[in-house]
């Protein structure tokens, strides 16, 4: 079976530096990856690379991005857009930026629909008062009529959920999907993405910090440092027997159910210190120890 | 405490040079061509052939001498009096030149003054400049000028006059504002800390950081004054009488505009030259001056 | 509460009105040369001049002379004009609305030229073609408007004879316009060859008023779009397979067009300031040209109304470039 995304030994340059030293992933029909790594790590350049997002001056070094078996980079610009948006979507971080600030929800969903499915105007905006209704949002046509900052930090991510999973994406590419949300909203918006990625089959690169998300929603899991997959595999198997220091570095820093975040362990240092020799020894950082 | 103004002020020779380099093509293009502008006001005895006002109504509307019926004597060709066009143009330049630089100087003495006031005082001064500033960007600045010159009467200074009382709120406005943007940073509020007092705040620490700004706003306000020297003149209340000026240039050749149409166009070119050159000026020396660009 | 900042600046135009007037007013009075002695003919005796200064109640003290002008003012009588012999009122009706059209139209070019500028701008963004554009843009705002006159009446008019140099419609047309809005009334009433006439006359002036504020639309709408271009939502739907051109037009466009409106809106000022000169130049019968010879004519009554319209028209272009802003951020519309 071809998997939905492939992603093989990536670099990616911006200016002189180098944010993805050749990162390799794979994920396949209807599964969902949890991709975690500390800030900086590179997984928003990952997403964006395959999402053809990149900012304008970073520059692909090498390496292969393949939607379902096809060279996402060596498609035609007309071939690719037909794919982004309805094969492939994106549920963004960030939902008060995400949204066009001076056009009516109905319209923004209407075109997207309309530029992918061919619909008319009246079937798409018929057919956005039902995504809405899928994704929990009462009165959808009311809130089709409404602008971005007429509704609430929540709705709009549901109103950006419901847009990614419009036209039935085989693959959806979430970055972050919750930490702009506050604590209750994220339970429930997580719990739409689960039903709708079920209903759809879609598969899921959910990009985050959050091990305790990855723990509950995401079958296997990526972790990223500085540009390089460090460790991959079933989620329950990386997470029970972490092979690198790193990783057990990232587990540690973890809030838990079991324990307070308040009594949060910090990273021994030991481990910091083990971490980085391991680094220097297996060369994944070319970078100097910070002070 | 005087050496934080003269740290403000003196920039080392690498700074210089560095700045030079930022200002780019349009501080050497802009400072070529004012430099032209100036050096043609200064030499306007020497370089001129003729007499501007000695006619020569044998040879009126002479086009220039490359074209059919042109004459060796006359470059640029003469006017419908028989005066030398080119000769003309180059004194024009020194009432260009006078007026720029009078005019614009005092404008940025007043606008700052009251800006400096308006930015540090607040309160009811400020009010009251400010108010005062809304009711002068009420008039069509052209038509103000055009009144004030007017009832002032024909004249040198009357056009200075004019320029002056209209164009002060350019710098005030934007004096004002940059004053109390300043105030609020850390090193004024550091310097009041260190007990000096109001004045010397302004002059020591908030003037100098001005200085980019100002001398931006000068070279564009040179080529404004050009321009406005240029309308009242067009307009027929400029200089008195016979001193030569682009604007009445103009004007008499767009009477006879279509039998002798470069008498109209030649001091047009000059004046695009000189405006484009004072622009290019200021905008380089903007670059040049300001490391931090303002958009 | 945007519409409440509106209101609020509503009240404040009669405060301005009054200050331009006491300044005008003083202004013309506290200066030598007065209207009398443009108009008397040589060899006039004292006691004449004395009784036209009488007649026009300049014998009275300034203040008393402002108090019983500006109580006419209110009931709408602005005097009789000394140079013309006519109503002031009647005049400016009269004249307005030839400078309104001419505005109108200028402001029509200007809103053409400087989209497409910006646009071509944008999608050329890192090629040579947008260096050029940028130059371009930069000759357009460095000349004034009253210079690109000249020069496309040179141009235009002179050198390649393709249009009109003067006047708004040729003497010999004959027709009876019901309104003085010219252009509008033949446009409306379907005389397409009259309105072609009054246009062949207009298009220079207009053309010359529009290109330095073509200028100006052009800059702030490309440092707009550029912005714009970065935010999110424009980023985000490059994700959803609209194409660039697309993204422009429909997403990043009506985004940059808010900060353009509001900060360019008030440079329409300008161009109703360069009227003064531009309609000179052309000869055109509108307001502008009119104050020329109103103030060289030291025409006291017709200079004052003139100033008054032109200050009333400022405001409520300020205010209008407001009300347009607020309709176009929905933020604001609601907020
Ligand atoms: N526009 C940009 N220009 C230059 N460098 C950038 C840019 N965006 C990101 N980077 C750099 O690229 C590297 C990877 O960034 P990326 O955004 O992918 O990290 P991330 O893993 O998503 O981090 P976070 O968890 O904070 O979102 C970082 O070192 C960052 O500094
Ligand atoms: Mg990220």
């Amino acid at each position: 079976m071809t998997a939905a995304l492939t992603v093989d030994n990536l670099r990616i340059a911006i200016g002189d530096t180098i944010v993805l030293r050749g990162a390799s992933l794979e994920v396949q029909p209807g599964e969902v990856r949890g991709l975690v790594g500390e800030s900086g790590a590179g997984k928003s350049m990952l997403g964006r690379a395959a999402l053809g997002l990149l900012p304008s001056n970073a520059s692909i070094v090498s390496g292969r991005i393949a939607f379902e078996g096809r060279d996402l980079l060596k498609m035609s610009e007309g071939e690719r857009r037909s794919e982004l948006g309805r094969r492939i979507a994106l549920i963004p971080q960030d939902p008060m930026t995400s949204l066009n600030p001076v056009k009516r929800v109905g319209a923004q969903i209407g075109r997207l629909l309309r530029h992918h499915l061919d619909l008319s105007k009246r079937a798409a905006l018929e057919r956005a008062a039902e995504l809405l209704t899928e994704v929990a949002i009462r009165e959808p046509e009311r809130v089709l009529s409404l602008y971005p900052h007429e509704i609430s930090g929540g709705m709009r991510q549901r109103v950006l959920i419901a847009m990614a999973f419009a036209c039935n994406p085989s693959l959806v590419i979430a970055d972050e999907p919750t930490t702009a949300l506050d604590v209750t909203v994220q339970r429930q918006v997580l719990q739409l993405v689960e039903r709708l990625r079920q209903r759809h089959g879609s598969a899921v690169l959910f990009i985050t910090h959050d091990l305790g998300v990855v723990a509950k929603i995401c079958r296997s899991m990526t972790v990223l440092h500085a540009g390089r997959v460090l460790e991959e595999g079933e989620t329950a198997e990386v997470l029970a027997h972490p092979r690198h220091a790193y990783t057990r570095a990232l587990l540690a820093a973890t809030p838990r159910a079991d324990r307070p975040a308040e009594t949060l362990r910090p990273v021994p240092p030991a481990l910091i210190d083990q971490l980085w020799s391991d680094a220097r020894r297996l060369d994944w950082l070319d970078v100097a120890r910070p002070a | 405490m005087a050496d934080i103004a003269v740290r403000a002020m003196a920039a080392p020779p690498s700074r210089l040079l560095a700045g030079v380099r930022r200002g780019g093509a349009r501080l050497w293009v802009g400072a070529a061509l004012t430099a032209i502008l100036v050096l043609a006001a200064l030499l306007a005895p020497i370089l001129a052939p003729h007499n501007p006002l000695e006619q020569d109504l044998l040879s009126a509307q002479l086009p220039p001498m490359w074209m059919h019926g042109g004459d060796g004597a006359y470059i640029l060709g003469t006017d419908s009096l028989g005066r030398c066009v080119l000769s003309r143009l180059i004194y024009s330049a020194q009432t260009a030149v006078i007026v720029a630089l009078i005019a614009a100087s005092l404008a940025a003495l007043i606008g700052v003054s009251l800006g400096l006031f308006a930015g540090s005082f607040g309160g009811w001064v400020d009010q009251f400049i400010s108010r005062l500033i809304d009711v002068w960007m009420a008039f069509p600045p052209v038509l103000l000028s055009i009144v004030l010159a007017a009832v002032i009467g024909a004249g040198l200074t009357s056009v200075i006059v004019a320029i002056v009382v209209v164009d002060w709120t350019r710098f005030a406005r934007v004096v004002r504002a940059e004053t109390m943007v300043q105030l609020t940073r850390d090193y004024a509020a550091a310097a009041r800390a260190i007990g000096l007092n109001r004045s010397k705040v302004l002059r020591l620490e908030i003037l100098p950081n001005l200085v980019p700004l100002l001398v931006t706003l000068l070279a564009v306000e040179m080529g404004i004054a050009i321009l406005v020297e240029v309308i009242l003149s067009f307009v027929g209340i400029s200089v008195a009488g016979d001193t030569p000026t682009w604007g009445s240039m103009i004007a008499e050749g767009r009477q006879i505009v279509y039998q002798a149409p470069w008498i109209m166009a030649l001091p047009i070119g000059c004046i695009i030259v000189s405006v484009i050159g004072l622009n290019l000026l200021g905008d380089g020396l903007r670059l040049a001056l300001d490391p931090v660009q303002r958009s | 509460m945007r519409w409440g900042e509106i209101i609020r600046r509503l009240v404040l135009v009669p405060p301005t009105l009054f200050g331009v007037a006491v300044i005008v007013f003083v202004l013309l009075r506290v200066v030598p040369g007065d209207p009398i002695s443009m108009m008397i003919p040589p060899g006039a005796s004292q006691a004449d001049i004395g009784r036209l200064r009488a007649l026009y109640g300049l014998d009275q003290p300034i203040l008393h002379q402002f108090v019983s002008w500006l109580g006419q003012v209110v009931q709408g009588n602005f005097g009789r004009s000394i140079s013309v012999r006519q109503d002031v009122l009647d005049l400016l009706l009269t004249r307005l609305p030839a400078t309104i059209e001419l505005t109108l139209l200028a402001t029509l070019i200007a809103v053409v030229i400087g989209v497409l500028a910006a646009l071509v701008g944008i999608l050329a963004r890192g090629r040579r073609a947008e260096w050029a554009v940028d130059g371009g843009v930069g000759v357009l705002l460095a000349i004034p408007d009253f210079l690109w006159a000249l020069i496309l009446l040179l141009l235009f008019g002179v050198l390649v004879p393709l249009l009109p140099i003067s006047g708004r419609i040729d003497p010999q047309v004959e027709i009876d316009f019901h309104s003085n809005f010219y252009l509008i009334e033949s446009l409306l009433t379907g005389r397409l060859d009259v309105a072609a006439a009054l246009l062949r006359h207009m298009i220079l002036p207009a053309l010359a008023l529009a290109l330095p504020f073509s200028a100006i639309i052009a800059r702030l709408l490309k440092a707009s779009l550029v912005e714009a271009e970065d935010q999110d939502y424009a980023q985000i739907a490059r994700a959803r397979g609209y194409s660039r051109p697309s993204i422009l037009l429909n997403e990043v466009f009506p985004n940059a067009l808010i900060p353009t409106v509001a900060l360019g809106g008030v440079q329409v000022t300008l161009l109703l300031g360069g009227t003064v000169l531009v309609e000179r130049i052309f000869s055109y019968e509108g307001i502008g040209n009119m104050a020329i010879d109103a103030v060289i004519n030291r025409d006291f009554p017709l200079i004052q109304g003139l100033v008054l319209t032109f200050a009333v028209l400022f405001i409520v272009l300020n205010l209008a470039v407001d009300a347009l802003v607020t309709l176009l951020d929905p933020r604001l519309r609601h907020g």
